[in-house]
C-alpha cells in the first residue's frame, strides 16, 4: 500500500475481507480530513464498501486509488475501483436495483450511486471493471450532476 | 568484468562495483542465504532465500551501474523494498527490534567485501579502498531502504492488528427471562455474522427466548451485506419462535441505509438498546415501574 503524507491520497489493495475494513477505515479517515461530515463520510464509506466488495467478490481483486480533487473552489474525494475481472456485459441489468448475479441483495451498485455525487463506470468483458466515485464537500458551490 | 572494463572505457568504481556484483552474484546469494535476515525469513527452503539473494543483488547492481549508491530513492530500490517487505513485517511480526534487523543487515556486508578484496587481488591499495567505499556506502544505503520498510510495515502491522482487535466475537447476554442481546461491534462481514447467528440461535434455545436484541450501537457501516444478514439473522430467529429486534440504529446510518435502497420495514427497530428492552418486556407482559414518589396518590 502506498499512503501519500496529505493522509488521503492513496493505492489500496483489495484482496480479502481484511483490506475490505482497511479501505473503509481509510476513506472515513480521509472524508473526516477533507471536512466531510459525519452523515457523507457514513454514505462514502458505505458506498466504498460496496463497490470494494464487488472489486473482491465479482472482479475477483483489485485496487481502490484515492485522491483528493478540486474543480471550480470545490473540493472533494475521489474514489476509483479497479480490477481486471470479468467484467460486466450489461451496465443497465447491474445498476438495477435487486439485480445479482451472485447471492448479495443486488443493491450495491444502484445503492453506492445514490450515496455519491458522480458515478461512473467503466466496464468491458474479459478486461475489467473500474468504477469511480467522487464527492463533493457541501458549502463551495459544486457541479453536481442532477439525476 | 571489471580488469576488461578499465581497458575499454574508464570505470568508476561504482561501475566495478556492479560489474563485481553481478559477476559474483550466485556466491554472494548463497552466502546471503546463510545469514540471519535472509535464514530466519525463508525458514522452509533454501532455495528461497538464495533466489530473495539474487533479486537483492540485481537490484544493488543497478543502483550502482547507475551510480546512484548514495541515494535511497534510486528506482533499483523498488524491487528491494518489494522483497524486504515481506523479510521486514515477517521479522517485525517476529518482535525483531530496529536494532536487530540493523544490525542483520550490517552481516550483510563482510562477506561481500571479503569476496571482492579476493576479486581484485593485483589492484593498487587506492583502487581498492575506493571501491570498497563505494561497496559500504551501498550496503549503508541499503540498510536505509530496509529500515524504512521495516518500519512502515510494522506501523501497518500494529495497524491491521488494532481493526482485528475489533473483530473479536461478541457474547450473547440474557437480559431478562426470555430475553437474549447481542451486542455488536466492530465489523459486520460474512464470517463473523455467521458465528454471530449461529451463537445467537443457540442462546434462543437454550434461554428459551422470545425475544432476540441485536444492538448494532457499534457497528460502524451497514452496508448491503450486513444488511442481508440482518435481515437473515431476524427470519432464522423468527423461525425459532423468537422475535428480533434490532437497536441502536445511528442517524447516519439510518439516512445512509435509505439512500443505499435497503428495506428494512421488516425488521423491527428500536432506537436504543434500552427502547429495544422495554418493547420486550412489554410485550411479553413484564411490566417495569417506577417508584413512587412518597406521597404521591397510590392507585
Ligand atoms: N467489479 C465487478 N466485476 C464484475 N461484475 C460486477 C462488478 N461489480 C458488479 N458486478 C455485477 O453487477 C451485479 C450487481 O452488483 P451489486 O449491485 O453490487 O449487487 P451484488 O453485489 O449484491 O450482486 C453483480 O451481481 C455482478 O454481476
Ligand atoms: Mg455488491
Amino acid at each position: 500500500m502506498k499512503r501519500t503524507a496529505d493522509g488521503i491520497s492513496a493505492s489500496l489493495p483489495i484482496h480479502s475481507d481484511l483490506d475490505l475494513v482497511w479501505v473503509r477505515q481509510h476513506v472515513r479517515q480521509a472524508a473526516a480530513q477533507l471536512g466531510f461530515g459525519l452523515v457523507e463520510q457514513t454514505k462514502l464509506v458505505t458506498a466504498a464498501s460496496e463497490l470494494a466488495r464487488n472489486t473482491l467478490v465479482h472482479g475477483g481483486g483489485g485496487l481502490l486509488e484515492c485522491a483528493p480533487v478540486s474543480r471550480g473552489g470545490a473540493r472533494g474525494l475521489r474514489l476509483t475501483f479497479g480490477d481486471e475481472g470479468p467484467g460486466i456485459t450489461d451496465l443497465d441489468q447491474a445498476l438495477r436495483d435487486g439485480y445479482t448475479s451472485g447471492e448479495g441483495l443486488g443493491m450495491g451498485l444502484g445503492g453506492a450511486r445514490r450515496l455519491v455525487h458522480e458515478f461512473a463506470i467503466d466496464s468491458r468483458p474479459g478486461t475489467g471493471t473500474t468504477v469511480t466515485v467522487t464527492s463533493w464537500m457541501p458549502g463551495a458551490p459544486r457541479p453536481r450532476e442532477e439525476r | 568484468m571489471p580488469e576488461q572494463d578499465t581497458a575499454g572505457r574508464p570505470s568508476t568504481p561504482a561501475q566495478e562495483v556492479a560489474d563485481f556484483l553481478r559477476g559474483r552474484q550466485e556466491q554472494i546469494a548463497q552466502r546471503w542465504a546463510d545469514a540471519a535476515l535472509f535464514r530466519t525469513v525463508f525458514t522452509h527452503s533454501r532455495d528461497e532465500a538464495v533466489e530473495a539473494g539474487r533479486a537483492v543483488l540485481d537490484a544493488l547492481a543497478a543502483v550502482a551501474a547507475a551510480d546512484r549508491v548514495e541515494d535511497a530513492e534510486a528506482g533499483g530500490f523498488d524491487v528491494v523494498r518489494e522483497q524486504l517487505a515481506r523479510t521486514a513485517a515477517s521479522r517485525a511480526r517476529a518482535g525483531s527490534t530496529v536494532t536487530q534487523i540493523s544490525a542483520e543487515v550490517d552481516a550483510l556486508r563482510p562477506p561481500v567485501t571479503e569476496l571482492l578484496l579476493a576479486e581484485f587481488p593485483a589492484a593498487p591499495a587506492e583502487h581498492l579502498r575506493d571501491c570498497t567505499t563505494t561497496l559500504t556506502v551501498l550496503m549503508g544505503t541499503l540498510r536505509l531502504v530496509v529500515l524504512e520498510t521495516a518500519l512502515s510495515e510494522g506501523e501497518e502491522l500494529i495497524n491491521r492488528q488494532r481493526l482485528q482487535l475489533l473483530e473479536v466475537a461478541t457474547p450473547v447476554i440474557k437480559l431478562w427471562e426470555g430475553i437474549v442481546a447481542v451486542p455488536l461491534i466492530g465489523t459486520l462481514d460474512s464470517a463473523r455474522s455467521q458465528v454471530v447467528m449461529e451463537t445467537l440461535l443457540d442462546s434462543i434455545v437454550e434461554q428459551h427466548a422470545r425475544f432476540a436484541i441485536l444492538d448494532i450501537t457499534g457497528v460502524p457501516t451497514v452496508d448491503s451485506l450486513v444488511a442481508q444478514h440482518l435481515m437473515k439473522t431476524v427470519a432464522a430467529a423468527r423461525l425459532m419462535g423468537a422475535e428480533c429486534i434490532v437497536s441502536g440504529i445511528r442517524p447516519a446510518i439510518a439516512q445512509t441505509i435509505v439512500h443505499l435502497g435497503i428495506d428494512l420495514s421488516s425488521v423491527l427497530t428500536r432506537a436504543s438498546l434500552a427502547d429495544a428492552l422495554a418493547y420486550a418486556l412489554r410485550e411479553q407482559g413484564t411490566d417495569i415501574v417506577s417508584r413512587e414518589p412518597a406521597g404521591s396518590e397510590v392507585r
